[in-house]
């Protein structure tokens, strides 16, 4: 068979060229992300902070300060306050009833990143179905679910929240189930507008020619394509998970006490403003640190996805130098 | 013609989303036995005979659907009930608890619309300058700040040091305007700043991508071709169709903001609704609880009806039907 002059220009073009590596776009969004310095410390905090939650009994051995233990001899001062840190082998000082405030931060971070990774991956698996199904069936099953994705979204989830912690009596389970029921209705909707646009192009219409049933072309055909801003929603709704169980412990209704978390610690600190600052200051930080190097590797995974963003800035910049 | 319809029909479709919530919530709270209720009413130590003279008192031995009808006929008729423990009509609670509420949404909205909106446009219209970076840093500590860790802090480094050093206009706790304009706002500067810091960093990272879109546009290019002023091309052109997802935001937004007020009453000792429907909640209270529930169902309804006028007001494509 002989080869048309297109083809044998095109043939001289291809082994003239350098040879280019096929990238995923999976490669390609590592390649970026690993450029991008912000987020890359952020990986590394966000990874320290899990060792450190998992090696919170180890740092119990090294103090001896099991975690809901009070010390009243050595822990308070005579007056009964916290003492500040450094004093008395209490690193980060003790909180209001001469616990051991390092320890408890510790176990607090065990209980936050584990409501924060539970919640948003139930959150995310019940919005990727409901925003598909809604997206692909369309019609009185987007009108329904569309509504009820409305109404999650606009309820003052606080309220309801604290309804249901009340109704149900707080406890870890309860506490998972509330956040994860208001973690869906946001990734439901961004992924019903992919779905809504992607169902129309042509090699979906192929695969149905081909015999493929609904939920073949919603979860083979359309789901990969809709992984990249799943997965930036998900990152994104960790730090929101992580805020919302601290507001619920820090209004009583979340975990109870003595066990050991964020918003409880931050509640009991109130009644010790004027004298141990250490007390609000630290569990404060740890949770800004957790919720901020989240919130950063988040939006580094989108820059590094869609640099559209860069590129319209960039623009932006070409335009004014030229001005 | 057309709004008076578009009124219509929103303010009956809010009536049956008031419906709805009042209806959940009144039956959410009987999802629990009654014995419960009773019992934390009356107190540990209370007999047998004393709780159920408390479930025969409140009408809770009723079959449910009687409840109901009582519940609901009380209010068509504008009345809530009364609280279990003072005995006092929830409306008078509700009444005496709203001022510190209001007063604290009204300031808040205002200071977060404001400091949001002006912030983004600011940024977006001198991206990647000094202000821009630093405003960006901002939006991001305060997007990873819960409310009530911003209110905390803003207590132990404004606060306290100030009143320590004698400087007493700064205050927590509520003091109504009748007491002076001076010390009611000096009750409520923290609070306000609180409730609005994290909703100001969504708006200014909203309102800053919006714009920057905007002003990408072709009839921006065209707008500044014809020779218009740069401040003329930004505010007529730019600002208002960047604004309408801002708009639309906000009507989403409205539900969360109440999460926000209850926090912030609760830090700063308010005295408001959202502390007291938190206490209502610890102590069974139905009545107070259903109270609540139903203002923030309205509250959420008419801000979702006035922010869907403004959104007409500002795209003319939309129109009102």
């Amino acid at each position: 068979m002989s080869l048309t002059g297109l083809e044998v220009v095109a043939d001289e073009v291809a082994s003239d060229a350098p040879v280019v590596e096929g990238r995923s776009q999976w490669q390609l969004t590592w390649r970026r992300l690993r450029h991008d310095k912000v987020a890359m410390a952020s990986l590394i905090v966000i990874g320290v902070i899990i060792v450190l939650a998992i090696a919170a009994p180890l740092f119990v051995a090294i103090t001896h300060h099991p975690p809901n233990t009070a010390y009243p001899n050595t822990g308070e001062t005579a007056a009964g306050n916290p003492v500040p840190p450094g004093t008395a082998g209490f690193w980060l000082g003790t909180d209001g009833t001469g616990r051991d405030l390092f320890i408890r931060i510790l176990y607090g971070a065990r209980i936050s990143l584990f409501v924060g990774f539970v919640t948003t991956a139930i959150g995310t698996l019940a919005g990727v179905a409901v925003g598909l199904i809604a997206g692909y069936f369309g019609g009185i099953v987007d009108q329904v679910l569309g509504r009820f994705t409305d109404a999650a979204l606009a309820f003052p989830y606080v309220v309801l929240a604290l309804a249901l912690a009340v109704v149900l009596g707080p406890s870890l389970p309860v506490i998972i189930g509330v956040i994860s029921f208001f973690s869906w209705a946001a990734i439901a909707r961004i992924v019903r507008g992919q779905t809504l646009s992607i169902k129309e192009k042509e090699y979906i219409e192929a695969a149905r020619s081909l015999g493929a049933g609904p939920f073949r072309i919603m979860f083979i055909d359309i789901l990969p394509n809709l992984l990249a801003p799943v997965l930036v929603l998900a990152t994104l709704y960790i730090p929101t998970a992580v805020v919302f169980e601290a507001t619920l412990s820090y209004l009583g209704l979340g975990i109870q006490p003595p066990t050991a978390s964020w918003g409880d610690i931050l509640a009991d600190a109130q009644n010790f403003y004027q004298v141990a600052w250490w007390y609000v200051v630290f569990p404060a930080v740890a949770l800004l640190i957790t919720t901020l190097a989240f919130n950063l590797l988040g939006d580094g995974i989108r820059d590094a996805m869609d640099p559209r963003t860069e590129r319209v800035l960039a623009a932006r910049r070409r335009r004014r130098e030229r001005r | 013609m057309a709004l008076l319809g578009f009124l219509i029909r929103r303010i009956l479709t809010g009536i049956v989303v008031v419906w709805l919530v009042s209806t959940g919530a009144f039956f959410l709270f009987f999802a629990r036995p009654v014995d419960t209720v009773a019992r934390q009413l009356a107190g540990r130590a209370a007999t047998p005979q004393v709780i159920s003279e408390v479930i025969r008192n409140l009408g809770l031995n009723q079959p449910i659907m009687v409840q109901y009808w009582h519940f609901i006929d009380g209010l068509l008729h504008g009345d809530l009930g009364f609280s279990y423990y003072s005995q006092e009509p929830v409306d008078t609670i509700l009444k005496q608890d709203l001022p510190p509420t209001i007063s604290l949404v009204v300031g808040g909205l205002i200071l977060w619309l404001v400091v949001g909106l002006s912030v983004g446009i600011i940024s977006a219209t001198r991206a990647r300058s000094l202000f821009d970076r630093f405003s960006s840093v901002a939006v991001l500590v305060g997007l990873s700040m819960p409310v009530f860790v911003i209110g905390e802090l803003l207590v132990l480094v404004v606060f306290v040091p100030l009143n320590q050093h004698g400087f007493h206009w700064i205050q927590t706790g509520y003091s109504g305007p009748s007491q002076g304009l001076g010390t009611w706002s000096g009750h409520l500067i923290l609070p306000w700043i609180t409730l609005a810091a994290v909703q100001a960093a969504v708006y200014t990272r909203l309102s800053r991508g919006q714009l920057l879109d905007t002003l990408g546009e072709d009839y921006i290019r065209t707008a500044r071709a014809k020779g218009l002023s740069e401040r003329r091309v930004i505010f007529r052109h730019g600002v208002r169709a960047a604004l309408t997802p801002v708009v639309s935001q906000l009507g989403v937004d409205v539900g969360q903001l109440l999460g926000g007020v209850i926090v912030v009453e609760e830090v700063f000792g308010l005295g408001g609704v959202g502390e007291a429907s938190v206490q209502a909640i610890d102590t069974d209270n139905l009545p107070v609880i259903i109270g609540f529930v139903i203002i923030a169902a309205v509250f959420v309804v008419v801000a979702n009806i006035i922010v869907d006028l403004v959104y007409a007001l500002l795209d003319p494509r939309v129109r009102i039907a």
